[in-house]
């Protein structure tokens, strides 16, 4: 199987010019491989969780928490659903014409486009300007948590960190799709300046051959590894045990219980608690 | 590249003598495989080296595929019917003018004896970046060297350009249209579907590397026309069906249209009852003016119809550098299409 295809320019030099489709099905493969693998995994996975009694001793003790903790505030909700129908939109628009469905998709794949990368700055300044932006990065500093759920996830019951905010998993898989997007955003955007659009007047010349080439190579290896990176995502999104986190994606808030059962207080604190005041108990509350 | 323009590369030839048989080969070898009809626009591509079939299969013994035979209350013409036997064929010049006009229009009487309607329908575009073998869009690419700069694109798209701006160099394509031609393909299962004429040229924004619908292991088989726009389809009352064709090229035979025009109107009267308009050589696929159609639907045959059509047929049109001359030249077309060959010629 080739990675790559080539052709001859007019000065009969090799360029490039992008990936060989055939990494479509096997991004695709991969993506259906794991899910298979993990899905099996999952059947017998020994993984400890909190206690049940130690849950509920938690939660007697921190009564002063709300009964919903506010997980994702509108605006990031918002993005994240925003997102996830422009990555949907262009990976239809990309793929279902290599597979042989044919319809007119350049328009729709750069507008899908445009949007991503409205999001994308949209979440960026969001990030930085209104939320806790360290939480969700992934640093030396996890070490301690990444040895401690290998440990629980081969079933021992350990007293290392629990996840804060964000678990591993979700950082680790934000920071392949920061990569991922922001590749695919940065040389899609290149690659509008070749076709013609109410935007940018056409330039075939902006780059040479050889770094046109890479581009294109760019954004196809960028697209055929969120195909597998959706996949997974929508899999983990849709197991049972994970439907707490989905959810929450789309009310915002997670309960009292899942909050201490799945997380740590120490590395997510709730910032702002509510005055005690049954009245009130039960609003969502704000945190980092 | 080497390219030895005399001699031809090496491939398998098949000579199969049914339609089943072709398409068996042409399931043994999907891509690779090559369809030969007249083998006029094949033998350019195969001693140029730009396509390069291990196998070549040669339509030439397939009896079925020949012919012009009636079909409901229209006729039916074999994909390998020749261009000479079609402008020869005494229905089509009674009925179907406007095919023979166009079908006469094509290269010259030699390449008429050997080209086929299929392969006129078919043939591949004839812009010169493309094949000359360089890595555009079309051939798999990603570059249109005819859309840059300094390109030499005085024959290329003023309209659906979509990243590539070839044009389809097919004479009887618009005259199909106008005639609400029905194509005949037998996919590589076997099972036979009708397309309409218009939905059987693909542009370069839904398939870029495809002038037509044809994916390896098809096969056009034949070429269905309906009665509904032969000449004596007027029906009772008085109304006609008239005919309107034109190809403009540098030079009066053996040459590529510029910009070509089909009609067919039934007229009542004075009155544009009804109308079916298509251009080529303005596109990678023929157009058929579905606006103008509509447009001129119930209004005189005038030189006000015909001026308000043109116009109408050129929005949206995005000449090159080279080629904005096709932009009136189109229009020009158009509006002789509506006035008819009287009113111009007058």
């Amino acid at each position: 199987m080739d990675l790559l295809t080539w052709g001859r320019n007019p000065w009969d030099q090799p360029i490039l010019t992008h990936i060989s489709w055939d990494l479509l099905w096997a991004s695709l493969f991969a993506g259906l491989a794991f899910l298979a693998a993990h899905a099996s995994y999952m059947l017998f996975s020994a993984h400890r969780k909190r206690r049940a009694e130690e849950t509920d001793a938690l939660e007697a003790a921190r009564g002063d928490l709300p009964a919903r903790i506010q997980r994702h505030s509108m605006p990031a909700r918002l993005f994240h659903w925003v997102m996830a129908a422009a990555m949907f939109a262009l990976l239809v628009t990309a793929f279902l014409p290599i597979a042989g469905i044919r319809f007119p998709w350049v328009v729709w794949h750069w507008t899908a486009g445009l949007v991503l990368t409205a999001s994308i700055l949209f979440h960026v300044v969001h990030t930085v300007v209104w939320l806790d932006f360290w939480s969700i990065w992934v640093g030396p500093r996890d070490l301690p948590e990444l040895k401690a759920e290998a440990l629980r996830e081969f079933g021992h019951d350990v007293s290392g960190p629990r996840p804060g905010k964000y678990p591993l998993g979700n950082r680790l898989y934000h920071l392949a799709i920061v990569v991922t997007a922001l590749t695919v955003v940065a040389s899609g955007l290149f690659m509008m300046v070749r076709v013609r659009t109410p935007f940018f007047t056409r330039n075939p010349y902006l780059l040479g051959d050889s770094m046109w080439g890479l581009t294109y190579v760019a954004h196809g290896l960028a697209g055929v590894s969120l195909v597998g990176l959706v996949i997974a995502h929508v899999y983990f999104a849709s197991r049972p045990e994970k439907w707490w986190i989905t959810k929450s994606m789309v009310v915002g808030w997670i309960t009292r219980r899942q909050y201490l059962e799945h997380h740590d207080p120490d590395r997510w604190a709730i910032d702002e608690l509510p005055t005690p005041n049954p009245a009130t108990s039960n609003s969502a509350t704000s945190n980092s | 590249m080497a390219v030895i323009r005399d001699v031809m590369p090496a491939f398998e030839l098949f000579q199969p003598a049914s339609i089943a048989d072709a398409q068996a080969v042409l399931a043994r070898y999907g891509a690779d495989a090559w369809v030969l009809a007249g083998g006029l626009d094949s033998l350019d591509w195969l001693k140029d080296r730009i396509k390069r079939p291990q196998a070549v299969v040669d339509l030439g013994g397939i009896v079925e595929l020949k012919g012009i035979r009636p079909w409901e209350n229209g006729l039916e013409i074999g994909a390998m019917t020749t261009l000479t036997e079609v402008v020869t064929h005494p229905v089509i010049r009674d009925r179907y003018a406007i095919l023979l006009d166009a079908a006469e229009a094509a290269a010259s009487p030699q390449i008429r004896n050997q080209g086929t309607i299929g392969g006129n329908a078919s043939q591949d575009t004839r812009c010169w970046y493309y094949r000359a073998g360089w890595p555009c869009y079309r051939a798999g690419g990603n570059i249109c060297y005819a859309d840059t700069p300094e390109a030499i694109n005085r024959e290329h798209a003023i309209l659906d350009a979509d990243r590539c701006v070839a044009v389809n160099p097919s004479d009887t394509a618009p005259a199909l249209i106008a005639l609400d031609a029905r194509m005949v393909v037998r996919g590589a299962s076997g099972r036979e579907r009708v397309l309409a004429a218009e939905e059987y040229f693909v542009g370069p924004a839904v398939d870029i590397t495809r002038m037509t619908v044809l994916q390896p292991g098809d096969l056009l088989t034949a070429i269905r026309l309906p009665g509904d726009w032969a000449a004596s389809a007027g029906g009772s009352g008085g109304a006609e069906v008239q005919f309107y064709f034109e190809k403009t090229r540098d030079r009066q035979v053996w040459d590529f249209a510029l910009v070509s025009v089909a009609s067919a109107m039934v007229l009542r009267g004075s009155a544009i009852e009804r109308a079916r308009i298509a251009v080529n050589g303005v596109a990678a696929r023929p157009l058929r003016l579905a606006a103008v159609e509509e447009l001129v639907r119930g209004r005189p045959r005038n030189e006000a119809t015909a001026v308000m059509a043109a116009n109408r047929a050129i929005e949206g049109a995005q000449p090159l550098r080279f080629n904005a001359y096709k932009v009136p030249l189109m229009r020009n077309l158009v509006k002789r299409a509506i006035r008819g060959t009287q009113a111009w010629t007058s």
